[in-house]
């Protein structure tokens, strides 16, 4: 297969495109077929056979569009020769080993095809489709300079300074502007190979980096990316989740289907219908401290827990420091941001009180609560001394499916202070140190899993 | 390709082809889609067409089948569909009605007087008699395979099967070839052109996708939808055309719940035409909006802005009309 297509190949799976070796070989039969000569139907196909999704296809559009834009200027048989063409080919092929004659006549020959021809080599000869990262633009666009013949050229400047006459001040200062103009032209293609094949590297390198990041450290630069990722996660949970799979269980016969089924055949079981149960749809009841310690963390669950709409469609928040309250209509009436000012605004200005909360859970909603439904509470524990209720929370956990609490603070200090962890620990099914979107993510993962 | 020349494909010859082929069946063809069934024959691959409802995706199949002059088997998934209802299913009556006549029979078939080892010889050779072709009932995956000349196979909204139905047609879409226990396996001599399509109720397995041409079909732009309805509905007017369509398009650009797409735009210009009328205007719109938007909530949203709308999609029209220099109709 050509190198052209194996590098692009790689450019999209660079940048999150999953392209199989399988699908690889197709393109190349469909290349095969259609040819490079036309543009757009080499677009239409390439974007036909290797991606798989509305995104994917931006994506394939957008680095087609950079990747096959200095392709026409560098192929050797277009555009037919002129002198300078003729020797800019040459000087390609001489600089297999060696670098071209002279780069200062090139580069003052104003020939782009000859131009952009000694740049496109030089480009493979520094081997710039390794490009990873945007600070190593610099470093490709010198070794590609010394690949066109820099240091000669450096050379007769140093030559030209040494003179000192008029003439050779004269031709300096054009060897600068020269070396300049080539410097200029190596950077700009270095730079467009790392949005080829760096740029997709280096956001999933970022992402995977601030999902690992504690919740608490993130500041507000980091809050758009957060956003993304946590809709990625949701998506990836969603997929992962929302479909109700039937379980047969084998063994059991259920009499009336199968004689409903077999009615036409004068009621001999020949199709033979077994009982089947069905999985619960999620439930899940999030209730959120939403104290100024925990309230980061409470932004993220409730946005995660808020994007899986399809995989749980049966959702329902509260928040409270002192008295608690629901808080799915904010959220539902308002976009993300401004909702959550709103509920801070009521419920987190109180001195937290867990008893309080629990309290106002049964005199309010404890219908709710029912064998399907997952609690998760989210939040620290810390009740300023106050009787942390532990009967009405044990009650609340008898009467759901199972008990789910996420504290951002390490196991180390549970009990320690007004922490009341180690008093609730006993009545729940779970209960986790929650500090990076990573922790977020599994005891979602492992809560939606356990309707399965 | 040259073993192809007996089947029904001979006219998928050139992206131009498929392109002015599709047109003369009255459905307008883009670049893409035109090479996606291109390819699809080329490569010998299924296409996915994903996308709004609406935009054709179905119809491309049908369009297929008409111009190409072979027959559409089409397959409509939901929850809960088996192989028995997409493959093949025996006939059980027909079985049991043979059961019963061999049943009367038995004597004279077996023949009085021979031992049991001869009777059970005789009768071993009914056996395989029972599970052949012509107990078969064949659904519409196996009678696409079993087409001479080549098929349209039509596998519409195939995102609302189980997974374990996506996964049982793996075998047929990459080898296009089934297997019936009892009989054997069949495989096709001209495989179909097979062509999936997905609202996106639920992501496909990435088996599936692999295994298949991806072609995302969006809302038309304003150019090819004007062409669209104009094979629909030949009866319209220029001028109106011009408009109902930029204020559909127009229309897309808000912020709605259920994007009209082109059905509706299509019922639209059939509603307008069965109302004689013969240019937007604002009340028009407003009473015939429900053939657009088939949200409450939608109809709501829009209604403040209806009066820009209309009154944009005139204007671009008219500019539109002395820039390209449409021929004046009426």
């Amino acid at each position: 297969m050509d190198r052209m297509l194996t590098n692009f190949i790689r450019a999209l799976r660079s940048s999150e495109v999953h392209v199989s070796s399988g699908e690889a070989i197709e393109a190349a039969r469909a290349v095969s077929i259609m040819g490079y000569s036309d543009r757009d139907t080499l677009r239409d196909t390439l974007a036909c056979v290797l991606a798989k999704s509305a995104e994917e296809k931006d994506i394939h559009d957008h680095l087609f569009d950079l990747y096959f834009s200095q392709r026409p200027a560098s192929s050797p048989n277009t555009s037919s020769g002129s002198d300078a063409d003729q020797d800019g080919e040459n000087d390609g092929n001489a600089s297999g080993q060696e670098p071209p004659d002279d780069l200062f006549d090139l580069a003052t020959s104003g020939d782009e095809t000859a131009i952009n021809m000694a740049v496109e080599k030089a480009a493979e000869e520094a081997g710039l489709s390794d490009i990873r990262f945007s600070t190593q633009v610099a470093y490709y666009a010198q070794q590609m300079m010394k690949a066109m013949g820099g240091d000669k050229m450096q050379g007769q400047l140093l030559d030209a300074l040494r003179a000192r006459t008029p003439e050779a001040e004269e031709q300096a200062n054009e060897i600068m502007e020269a070396r300049k103009d080539m410097m200029m032209r190596a950077r700009d293609r270095a730079e467009q190979a790392f949005d080829i094949f760096g740029a997709g590297e280096t956001e999933q390198f970022r992402d995977d980096f601030a999902t690992r990041k504690a919740l608490s450290a993130l500041d507000y630069r980091d809050m758009e990316r957060m956003k993304i990722l946590i809709a990625k996660i949701a998506k990836r949970l969603s997929v992962k989740h929302s479909r109700r799979r039937r379980k047969k269980n084998k063994g059991q016969l259920d009499v009336r289907r199968t004689m409903r089924a077999n009615a036409g055949v004068d009621g001999i079981p020949f199709n033979v219908v077994w009982k089947q149960k069905k999985r619960d749809r999620p439930k899940i009841i999030a209730i959120c401290d939403v104290s100024g310690s925990v309230a980061q963390y409470v932004r993220f669950l409730l946005l995660l827990l808020y994007s899986l709409n399809d995989a749980v469609p049966d959702l329902h928040a509260f928040a409270f420091s002192h008295r608690l309250g629901p808080v799915d209509d904010v959220l539902k009436d308002n976009d993300f941001d401004p909702a959550m000012k709103k509920i801070m605004n009521t419920y987190g200005m109180g001195s937290t009180s867990y008893g309080q909360a629990w309290s106002d859970l049964k005199m309010e909603h404890w219908n709710l609560i029912d064998r399907r439904s997952t609690i998760i509470v989210l939040g620290d524990g810390r009740s300023n001394y106050g009787d942390p209720r532990t009967d009405l929370f044990r009650e609340a956990t008898q009467r759901a499916k199972q008990t789910i609490w996420l504290c951002p603070e390490g196991k180390s200090v549970w009990g320690a202070g007004d922490s009341e962890m180690l008093r609730y620990q006993p009545y729940c099914t779970q209960m986790s140190h929650v500090a990076t979107l990573k922790d977020l993510e599994r005891a979602v993962d492992e809560i939606l899993a356990s309707y399965a | 390709m040259s073993k192809m020349s007996t089947t029904g494909y001979e006219a998928l010859t050139s992206i131009d082809a498929v392109t002015e082929g599709l047109n003369s069946v009255g459905y307008i063809s883009t670049r893409s889609i035109s090479t996606a069934v291109f390819l699809a024959h080329g490569l010998r691959k299924p296409i996915l067409i994903e996308g709004p409802a609406g935009v054709g995706k179905t119809d491309l199949a049908q369009s297929m089948s008409r111009w190409l002059d072979l027959p559409i088997l089409r397959l409509q998934c939901y929850e809960g569909l088996d192989e028995g209802k997409a493959l093949y299913e025996w006939k059980y009556g027909k079985q049991l009605l043979y059961t019963q006549i061999l049943k009367e029979k038995l004597n004279d078939v077996i023949g009085a007087g021979g031992d049991l080892t001869s009777s059970l010889g005789k009768l071993s050779e009914f056996e395989d008699l029972f599970f052949s072709e012509q107990f078969l009932e064949s659904r519409p995956l196996l009678t696409a395979m079993k087409q001479e000349a080549g098929s349209v196979l039509l596998i519409d909204e195939i995102d609302k099967s189980d997974e374990e139905f996506e996964a049982f047609l793996l075998e047929v879409l990459s080898d296009y070839q089934v297997t019936v226990p009892e009989i054997g396996t069949i495989t096709a001599n001209v495989p179909p052109l097979v062509i999936l399509t997905s609202n996106n109720v639920r992501e496909l397995g990435d088996a599936l996708k692999r295994r298949c041409l991806h072609l995302h079909i969006g809302f038309p732009e304003a150019d090819r939808e004007r062409q669209i309805v104009k094979a629909r509905v030949p009866d319209v007017e220029e001028k109106l055309l011009g408009q109902l369509v930029g204020f559909v398009q127009g229309l897309r650009d808000l912020d709605i719940k259920k994007k009209p797409s082109i059905s509706e735009t299509v019922d639209w210009a059939r509603t307008l035409l069965l109302l004689h009328a013969n240019a937007l205007d604002e009340a028009f719109v407003r009473d015939t909006l429900n053939v657009l938007l088939k949200h409450e909530s939608d109809i709501a949203a829009v209604q403040p802005e209806l009066n820009k709308l209309v009154r944009s999609a005139s204007d671009s029209h008219a500019s539109g009309r002395t820039a390209s220099g449409y021929p004046k109709m009426s």
